[in-house]
């Protein structure tokens, strides 16, 4: 199979890659923006911590 | 002996054990993904209607579906919160908000740039579009609920109040298709004449697990960082390895 016929989508490149491409943006952009929010929550609480128990 | 359920609905032993199921469900959500595109695209034959445009319903109808099933777990879940007063029931509907947002948009794009070639529009006022995308509001509604109230539990009650009231919604999203004249086809998917090809429906529901994984996956990953956020005066998170460090 010819890969840019594959690409070619028969015309509908377009539809299928946009609908496919920022489906799994917005899934990849969710899971970061979680791993982000659990180290935010981590330091605040490290700092929180730190604030309560001064060495 | 008996397994005490119970014990899993304090946050504190919820956490550890979301914890642990976080890669068990993550990996295999990833791979099925990866199985689900491999067979649409190189297994599942060419519609003779659509021709390759077909393709979007791979992603449009799982994202679709769980839009439609997140929200009511959402709503269960917060429902439970309001009557049983259980924390981490509210923890678990602030949690699959973000989620079935987007599945909700998702359902939505994809939806637009498969209406476009096959109804010449982008979007049109019809029954299934117009309840979808007040599904996608609900969840807005929802998020910005809770977010303006400071109290987190008064928060969960309000919110709850919303979710519950919203969830109606969903069975007339499921019927809009039988209920009215529209635009959109109805739920018996029928494909290229008869029925719908046997390497199609692999690839759908292939789809649809991934998706599922990834859901319970996700937001588990995102429950436990409101747990912390939630808990961070208790003796428990100051005592966490992860935390002491």
């Amino acid at each position: 199979m010819n890969w840019l016929e594959f690409f070619a989508m028969k015309g509908y490149a377009l539809y299928v890659w946009g609908s496919y491409g920022i489906a799994l943006f917005v899934l990849i952009v969710e899971t970061l923006l979680v791993r982000h929010r659990r180290q935010i929550t981590l330091q605040q609480l490290r700092l929180l911590r730190e604030a309560e128990n001064p060495e | 002996m008996a397994i005490n359920w119970f014990k899993y609905a304090a946050p504190s032993t919820f956490y550890g054990l979301a914890g642990k199921l976080i890669p068990w469900l993550a990996w295999p959500a990833a791979i099925l993904f990866c199985a689900g595109m491999y067979i649409g695209f190189f297994v599942a034959p060419t519609d003779a209607v659509q021709s390759e445009a077909y393709r979007i319903i791979f992603i449009h109808v799982p994202a679709s579906i769980l839009s439609m099933f997140v929200y009511l777990i959402m709503a269960g879940y917060a429902a439970l919160g309001l009557i049983f007063n259980t924390r981490l029931s509210s923890m678990m509907a602030s949690a699959l908000a973000p989620t079935g947002a987007l599945f909700a948009f998702i359902s939505l794009w994809t939806g637009a740039l498969w209406g476009k070639p096959m109804w010449g529009a982008w979007w049109v006022w019809d029954a299934r579009l117009t309840s979808e995308l007040i599904l996608l509001f609900l969840y807005l509604g929802f998020i910005s609920l809770h977010a303006s109230i400071e109290d987190p539990r008064r928060a969960d009650r309000a919110s709850a109040l919303l979710a519950i009231v919203g969830s109606v919604n969903v069975p007339i999203i499921y019927f809009s298709v039988k209920w009215w004249n529209t635009l959109h086809q109805g739920s018996t998917v029928k494909l290229s004449g008869t029925s719908m090809h046997i390497a199609m429906q692999h690839a759908m529901f292939t789809m649809l697990a991934a998706m599922w994984l990834y859901v319970i996956a996700i937001s588990l990953a995102r429950v436990r960082s409101i747990i912390l956020e939630r808990e961070r005066s208790t003796q428990w998170v100051a005592e966490l390895a992860e935390v002491k460090q």
